[in-house]
């Protein structure tokens, strides 16, 4: 195959001229025989000459240095520089480049999730680099963060992983609490209900992994039933939250308000309405043929890699690394229920697909322990510095009023220091960093977000794999492109 | 622990914290690497130029920038915080990526908000931003950015 011309000049973020393809098929005769092949796409994915993007996509191989190829190929972990060396000078692993092109897929492309770009040189059908290029969905949420209260920050880290929203809230108000010193003193039925909502979160952000999973691989049905059933753990959210996603519910110091009545029979009803459908996704891909040969064997990542590149989550545990923070550095009172670790062996994609599935049955086995557990008392902390006022006082009390004003107005003021929090999200450690300057806002917020890191293993999990199966690399990571670029 | 014999270390709320120059910062990791710090978790900097009077300990002088990097042994489920003073002057640190080849996202995000350069790493640019635009976002001095308004200053 002939290396593909295309269009020169192109910005990453222009997305795909495909009016242009035809003109430089004029000019390069030997592209046209490739062209239909972008145009049927639907300029989707289109084919991009080496080097005709600024720094930061795919460069030529020969103006890279040797470990800026040995990432991109996906060589992660320490080498000796004589196998550098020989990787970058005599290229023997890779052929000419002149038998190989470089594919641009995204950054608006259905299965990549939201906005990622990967650029990949291909030979034929297989991946030889891979370069993950990130940035399209960035809206400057960490600087923003510096400019909202303690109390507004909730509204703001919700946004960044939007599958999960109530473990970047939970996250954040554990990191403020540590910074006020009342991270011991939450009252218990605050912590539970805690618990709770970040067990629930974890089960509708599984099932929406299942679904786009399925999207991505071809199991188009199972889209509708994860979505389905995500609905169903959303609606619970929203009779609580007052919002499907985005909630803003617990903020530091405990929740916004209590559960409202009758939360546990509609709790009770999902753990009835769930397990019998996963049984049911059980039937429909796991033991299906097709469905472990699309994901057996491929996206192999060994626990060894996946540590050196800082994965957590599924992704590291289908190494077989058993880290789960929830068992290994327990937060909130994970300590007091029982759930087992799912591990995988294979490091693949059927692995971290089977992970999820049995994490959704691990979280229901954990809700029905928080369900016989969960105390009564206050849901928020009662200390008058951070904690408005009931509603009722407001009505009667002149002081309670103006207290209510001031804490939202101004907020509330956080003694000097830096905290680094981690808790186990969905798709695994988010940690929150805060410098305060014992201001109100934040000096400095950050947020750890675990698909960022993830991310760097695409171009390992892909090398040597299929086109094809680069979708189902994609998905098996399960990113978040809100909190990839936050 | 004897990795961090000889540095100064402190105590931030009850998270273990030690403090490195930039000449120190990549003998002090190797060290902790070797000590069962396999995992890096986060890295990033923090721009302290509105508040210079900030605590540190006896010894540390407090720079501009601050690189604080968390590390997560799990042989023995323990964190350490590793922070690095940054002159503003010469705001550069060595890359860990041949320690930890994870950060090197992070690293580029550092030096794409704070224009920290990580000398040795493999491909430092941009990352979340575009690759021409101007300034380091998340520094104190770069303003948040604002959306027009049409009809601003009518009142």
């Amino acid at each position: 195959m002939s290396k593909v011309l295309t269009p020169k000049s192109r910005r990453p973020s222009s997305g795909v001229e495909l009016d242009t393809v035809d003109e430089d098929a004029l000019e390069h005769p030997e592209a046209a025989a490739v062209a239909p092949s972008s145009t049927l796409s639907t300029g989707i994915v289109a084919t991009i000459e080496a080097g005709s993007d600024p720094a930061q996509g795919l460069k030529p191989r020969s103006e890279l240095t040797a470990r800026e190829l040995m990432r991109e190929v996906g060589a992660v972990l320490r080498m000796s520089e004589a196998e550098a060396a020989k990787l970058s000078s005599n290229q023997t692993d890779l052929p000419d480049e002149d038998q190989t092109m470089i594919i641009n897929m995204g950054p608006a492309h259905p299965s990549t999730h939201g906005v990622l770009r990967l650029m990949l040189e291909l030979q034929g059908e297989t991946i030889l680099r891979c370069k993950p290029i990130i940035g399209y969905l960035h809206t400057g949420m960490e600087k923003q963060a510096e400019a909202l209260t303690f109390i507004q920050g909730g509204t703001n880290v919700t946004r960044m992983d939007y599958v999960s929203p109530l473990n970047n809230e939970l996250v954040f108000s554990l990191a403020v609490e540590k910074l006020l010193g009342i991270d011991g003193d939450i009252p218990a039925r605050a912590v539970w209900m805690r618990m709770l909502l970040s067990e629930l979160n974890r089960m509708s952000s599984h099932l929406l992994f299942l679904a786009t999973n399925g999207m991505d691989i071809g199991a188009v049905s199972m889209m509708i039933y994860g979505w389905r059933e995500r609905e169903e753990v959303l609606r619970f959210f929203q009779k609580v939250t007052g919002l499907r996603m985005n909630h803003n519910f617990i903020r530091p110091g405990g929740l916004a308000a209590d559960l409202p009545m009758g939360w546990r029979d509609d709790v009770l009803r999902l753990l009835e309405l769930i397990p019998p459908r996963l049984e049911e996704y059980d039937i429909l891909m796991t033991g299906q043929p097709i469905w472990r040969e699309r994901l057996q064997g491929v996206g192999v990542i060994t626990a060894q890699e996946a540590l050196a590149l800082g994965a957590t989550g599924p992704v590291l545990r289908s190494t077989g690394v058993a880290w789960d923070l929830r068992r290994s550095m327990p937060y909130l009172r994970y300590e007091d229920v029982e759930f087992d670790v799912i591990v995988g062996t294979y490091g693949d994609c059927f692995d971290r697909y089977a992970i999820r599935l049995n994490e959704v049955r691990e979280s229901i086995r954990i809700v029905h322990q928080i369900l016989d557990q969960m105390p009564s008392g206050d849901y928020r902390i009662q200390d008058k510095k951070i904690t408005p006022p009931p509603r009722m006082r407001i009505d009667e009390s002149m002081e309670a009023l103006i207290h209510h004003f001031k804490i939202f107005t101004e907020g509330f003021k956080v003694p000097e220091g830096e905290v680094y929090v981690a808790i186990e999200s969905p798709r695994g450690e988010i940690g929150c960093y805060i410098a305060s300057d014992g201001s109100p806002t934040p000096y400095r917020m950050h947020m750890r977000a675990p698909s960022f890191v993830n991310i760097q293993c695409l171009p390992h999990m892909m090398r040597g794999g299929l086109v094809a199966d680069a979708i189902a690399v994609i998905s098996s990571v399960d990113p978040v492109l809100g909190e990839v670029d936050r | 622990m004897a990795a961090t014999d000889g540095y100064i270390t402190g105590d931030s709320r009850g998270q273990a914290t030690v403090f490195a120059t930039p000449s120190t910062y990549l003998k002090l990791m190797k060290a902790l690497l070797d000590d069962t710090f396999t995992t890096c978790s986060d890295l990033c900097a923090v721009d302290y130029l509105d508040f210079p009077q900030r605590a540190v300990p006896a010894g540390v002088t407090a720079e501009r920038f601050e690189v604080a990097v968390n590390l997560l042994s799990i042989a023995r489920h323990e964190r350490l915080r590793v922070r690095v003073e940054v002159p503003a002057a010469d705001p550069v640190l060595p890359s860990l990526f041949d320690l930890w080849p994870g950060t090197e996202a992070m690293e580029r995000e550092a030096y794409d908000m704070f224009g920290i350069a990580f000398e040795g790493h493999p491909d430092l640019t941009r990352i979340l931003m575009p690759e021409d635009w101007d300034g380091h976002p998340l520094r104190k001095d770069y303003e948040i950015g604002r959306i027009p308004v049409q009809f601003k200053g009518v009142s």
